[in-house]
C-alpha cells in the first residue's frame, strides 16, 4: 500500500465511492482506498461518505473512529508499524520499541513531518519475530542494527510495497 | 535441454527475511552466466527458521538450501547449485528434512509444493479432484463425510462443523452464505495466511464445497488488512479460478453457481469472533451481536450463513476426495484428524508443523521446535493466542487435543504456541492481557469494556507492591466478572492468561517494575 498524503479531493473521492456502486456494506472497504489515497479520513471525506452512502455522519464516524487503520489526521512520509503483540514480545519488541522511540524521536502513535509510528498487533509473521511493518511491507527478525538499516533505507518517498 | 526449475517462496515471512531480494539476486546472476532457470514463487513449507528457503529441481529431486542471503548468490552459483552442487547452505532434498516429514500433512500437502498461481500445478496434485467428487455425490453425501470427519472449526471454538453445514443446508432461504474467517489475529498464528499464499486455490475449493453441500452460491472471505501479500495473491487466485471456469455461473457443467468475494478487516481483533465478522462485512463496526440466533440460521444480511476458519474450510477438499474416514483416522477421542501447529516467539525453529491431535507440548517445542532461540530454559508458553492460558514447563507433556486443555484450564484455540524463557516477566504479560482487552474490546458489554481497564490498575497496583494480598482479591473477582458475565470470547477469556500468571507465576508480581522484564 503506497501511503500519499496528497489531501483531499472530492472528485477523486466521488470517483472511489462509485467504484464500489456506492454501496453502504462496502464503507469499510471504501474507507480503505481514503487512507491509500489521501492518507487519512477528513472531515471532509466523512461528510461526502455520509452523503453519497445515504449514510448519518455519524454511522460514518463511528466506524472511521471503531477502526484501527482509519487515521483521522495526516501521517508522515513513512508508516513504521512496530507488532506489540506476545510473540514479538517474547522476542525482545519492548526494547525495540523503546529504541525505534528514541532514535525516530517520535511516540508510539505520534508523528512527525517523516514518520508516523504505531503499533501493531500481529503482522502474522511469529516465527521471525520480532516483525516491523514499513510503508505495507513486513519485515522479520528486526533488531535493532536491522531497524536502523530498515530506517536508513526508507529514503525521501514512500516506498510502494510492490 | 529443459529450464532448470528454482522455487524461492513468495510468503510473507520469507519475503520479510529477504527472499524477493535473493530472487532477484538469483535471476540477476543467471542472466549474467547464460543459465536458463524458471524461476517459481511458491509458497512457505512453513520451516519459517530456515528462511529464505530456495530449492532447485534436479532430476525432479528437489534440493533445499536454507538461510540463503543475496550474498550468498554468487557463491552458490560458483558451487554448481543449479545443478544440486555442494555449499555451506545446501540441506539436501527438501523430502528428507525432518521438520516436514515428520508431519501429517493433510491441509497443508500442497504447500511449497506447487505454484500458488498456476490452476494447473494445482490440477497436478489433487486440485479440485474433492469438488468433482462433491457433484458426483451431491450434496446430502458431502455432509455425510464432514459429519463422519470429525472435522471441528480450527478458528479456536472447535465447533463441529457437520453439525454447523446441516444447521444451514436445512434452513430454507432465497440466499444463504459461506463467510470465511481469516481475521487471524491471535499473536503466534499464522497457519491461514501460509495456507492462502502457499495454496490458495485449496480454500477456494473448500468454500465452493460447502456453497453447494448448504445450498449457498455466494462467499466472503474476510481477511486482515494485516496481510496486504495474502490478499494480492488470492485475489489473483480467485481471478485464475475464474477465468478457468472454476468460479462463477455453472462451475465445469455442475449446473452450480458460486463466486467469492474478498473483503479487508481494519485492524480490529474482535472482528474475528463470527459476529462481529458478519457487522464488518455489512461495513458497520465489529460489534458483537447476542446470539441466538446463531448465524447459521440469521448471519450475513440476515441470511442463513456457514462462517468457518480458512484451514477448516481448506481441510474439506481432502477429506471428500480421500473420505471423512480417513481424515477421522488422525488424532484422538474428540479431536479427530489434524491440526497446523504453529511455533512461535522465542523458539529455535518456528513454523507451522501440522500433526494429528495427540502429540505433546514437550515433542511440538523440543522435537520440532529445537528449543528457545535464546538457548535458555522454558518459563511459559501460551497456546491459543492472547485469551489463552500460560502454560508452566510444568505442563509440557499436555497432549494436544481440545478436551486436554480444557481439563488443565487452557485452550487450543487455533494452534498458536508463543514460547517465552526464564528471563520473561510474567506479570507483566497478564498487565498485557488485560490491556490488549481494553485496547480491542468491542465495547458492547461493561464486565469487558470496564473491566479490562480496571484489571490494568489493579495489576500495576500489585507490580508497585500495593496493598498486594487485597489486590489479588479483587483481580480474582473481576477475573469471576469479566468471565461469567461478558458477551463473547474477548471480555469472557482475558481472564485465562491473567488467572494462570496468578497461579503459576504469583512471585513476578513482586519482581516485576514495569519495562524491566528483561
Amino acid at each position: 500500500m503506497s501511503m500519499t498524503s496528497n489531501g483531499f479531493d472530492a472528485a477523486v473521492a466521488s470517483e472511489l465511492i462509485a467504484g464500489f456502486e456506492a454501496r453502504p456494506e462496502m464503507l469499510i472497504q471504501i474507507l480503505h482506498t481514503f487512507v491509500e489515497r489521501f492518507g487519512y479520513v477528513s472531515d471532509a471525506a466523512i461528510r461526502q461518505l455520509a452523503s453519497e452512502l445515504n449514510l448519518s455522519r455519524a454511522d460514518v464516524h463511528g466506524v472511521v473512529s471503531y477502526y484501527h487503520d482509519f487515521r483521522t489526521e495526516p501521517p508522515g512520509k513513512h508508516i513504521i508499524r512496530i507488532c506489540q503483540a506476545e510473540a514479538c514480545q517474547a522476542m525482545g519488541s519492548r526494547e525495540l520499541t523503546a529504541h525505534a522511540q528514541d532514535t525516530l524521536g517520535v511516540d508510539m502513535h505520534g508523528s512527525s513531518d517523516d514518520v508516523t509510528l504505531e503499533p501493531v498487533y500481529c503482522l502474522g509473521n511469529c516465527a521471525c519475530s520480532p516483525a516491523v511493518m514499513i510503508d505495507g511491507r513486513t519485515y522479520g527478525r528486526v533488531d535493532t542494527l536491522r531497524f536502523d538499516e530498515l530506517v536508513g533505507g526508507m529514503g525521501g518517498d514512500a516506498i510502494d510495497s510492490h | 535441454m529443459t529450464r532448470t526449475r528454482v522455487f524461492i517462496p513468495r510468503e510473507t515471512s520469507a519475503v520479510s527475511v529477504g527472499a524477493d531480494d535473493v530472487a532477484i539476486a538469483i535471476a540477476r546472476k543467471s542472466k549474467q552466466t547464460g543459465s536458463d532457470i524458471e524461476l517459481i514463487r511458491n509458497g512457505s513449507w512453513g520451516a519459517s527458521w530456515l528462511e529464505p528457503l530456495v530449492e532447485v529441481e534436479v532430476d525432479s529431486q528437489r534440493i533445499a538450501y536454507g538461510n540463503v542471503s543475496p550474498a550468498d548468490v554468487a557463491s552458490l552459483f560458483d558451487s554448481n547449485f543449479l545443478e544440486g552442487g555442494e555449499h555451506a547452505r545446501r540441506l539436501g532434498p527438501i523430502q528428507k528434512i525432518p521438520y516436514l516429514i515428520k508431519q501429517d500433512r493433510w491441509t497443508f500437502f500442497r504447500v511449497g509444493l506447487v505454484d500458488p498461481l498456476s490452476v494447473e500445478s494445482y490440477t497436478a496434485h489433487q486440485g479440485f479432484k474433492g469438488l468433482q467428487k462433491a457433484f458426483e455425490i451431491g450434496s446430502e453425501a458431502v455432509l455425510d463425510a464432514v459429519n463422519e470427519s470429525g472435522l471441528r472449526g480450527r478458528g479456536g471454538a472447535g465447533f463441529p462443523t457437520g453439525i454447523k453445514w446441516r444447521t444451514v443446508a436445512d434452513t430454507a432461504a432465497d440466499q444463504k452464505y459461506i463467510a470465511c474467517n481469516a481475521d487471524e489475529g491471535d499473536s503466534g498464528t499464522f497457519s491461514d495466511r501460509m495456507l492462502m499464499e502457499g495454496d490458495p486455490m485449496c480454500l477456494i475449493e473448500g468454500m465452493i464445497i460447502a456453497g453447494y453441500a448448504v445450498g449457498a452460491s455466494k462467499g466472503y472471505v474476510y481477511l486482515r488488512s494485516e496481510y496486504p501479500l495474502t490478499h494480492r495473491i488470492f485475489l489473483k487466485a480467485i481471478e485464475m479460478a475464474r477465468d478457468a471456469g472454476w468460479l462463477g455461473e455453472n462451475i465445469q457443467g455442475s449446473g452450480f453457481d458460486f463466486d467469492i468475494d474478498v473483503h479487508l478487516g481494519a485492524g480490529s481483533y474482535v472482528c474475528g469472533e463470527e459476529t462481529a465478522m458478519l457487522e464488518s462485512l455489512e461495513g458497520k463496526k465489529g460489534i458483537v451481536r447476542y446470539k441466538p440466533p446463531l448465524p447459521a440460521i440469521e448471519g450475513l444480511f440476515g441470511k442463513p450463513t456457514v462462517v468457518n476458519n480458512v484451514i477448516t474450510l481448506a481441510s474439506v477438499p481432502n477429506i471428500i476426495n480421500l473420505g471423512g474416514e480417513r481424515y477421522a483416522g488422525f488424532g484422538v477421542d474428540r479431536s479427530k484428524g489434524t491440526l497446523a501447529f504453529q511455533l512461535a516467539g522465542n523458539i529455535k525453529q518456528g513454523g507451522v508443523v501440522e500433526k494429528a491431535f495427540g502429540i505433546t507440548l514437550r515433542e511440538l517445542i523440543e522435537d520440532f521446535g529445537g528449543g528457545t532461540a535464546s538457548g535458555r530454559p522454558v518459563k511459559a508458553v501460551q497456546v491459543g493466542g492472547p485469551l489463552g492460558a500460560f502454560i508452566p514447563a510444568e505442563q509440557l507433556d499436555t497432549p494436544l487435543d481440545y478436551e486436554a486443555f480444557i481439563e488443565i484450564g487452557a485452550m487450543l484455540g487455533h494452534g498458536g504456541i508463543v514460547v517465552f524463557d526464564d528471563l520473561s516477566n510474567m506479570a507483566q504479560q497478564a498487565r498485557f492481557a488485560m490491556e490488549f482487552c481494553a485496547i480491542e474490546s468491542c465495547g458492547k458489554c461493561t464486565p469487558c469494556r470496564i473491566g479490562s481497564t480496571r484489571g490494568v490498575e489493579v495489576i500495576d497496583k500489585m507490580i508497585a507492591g500495593e496493598a498486594r494480598d487485597e489486590n489479588y482479591e479483587l483481580l480474582v473477582d473481576l477475573c469471576d466478572t469479566m468471565e461469567d458475565a461478558s458477551l463473547c470470547a474477548m471480555g469472557g477469556m482475558t481472564p485465562y492468561p491473567v488467572r494462570s500468571v496468578l497461579k503459576y507465576f504469583a512471585e513476578d508480581f513482586a519482581s516485576g517494575t514495569r519495562g524491566a522484564d528483561k
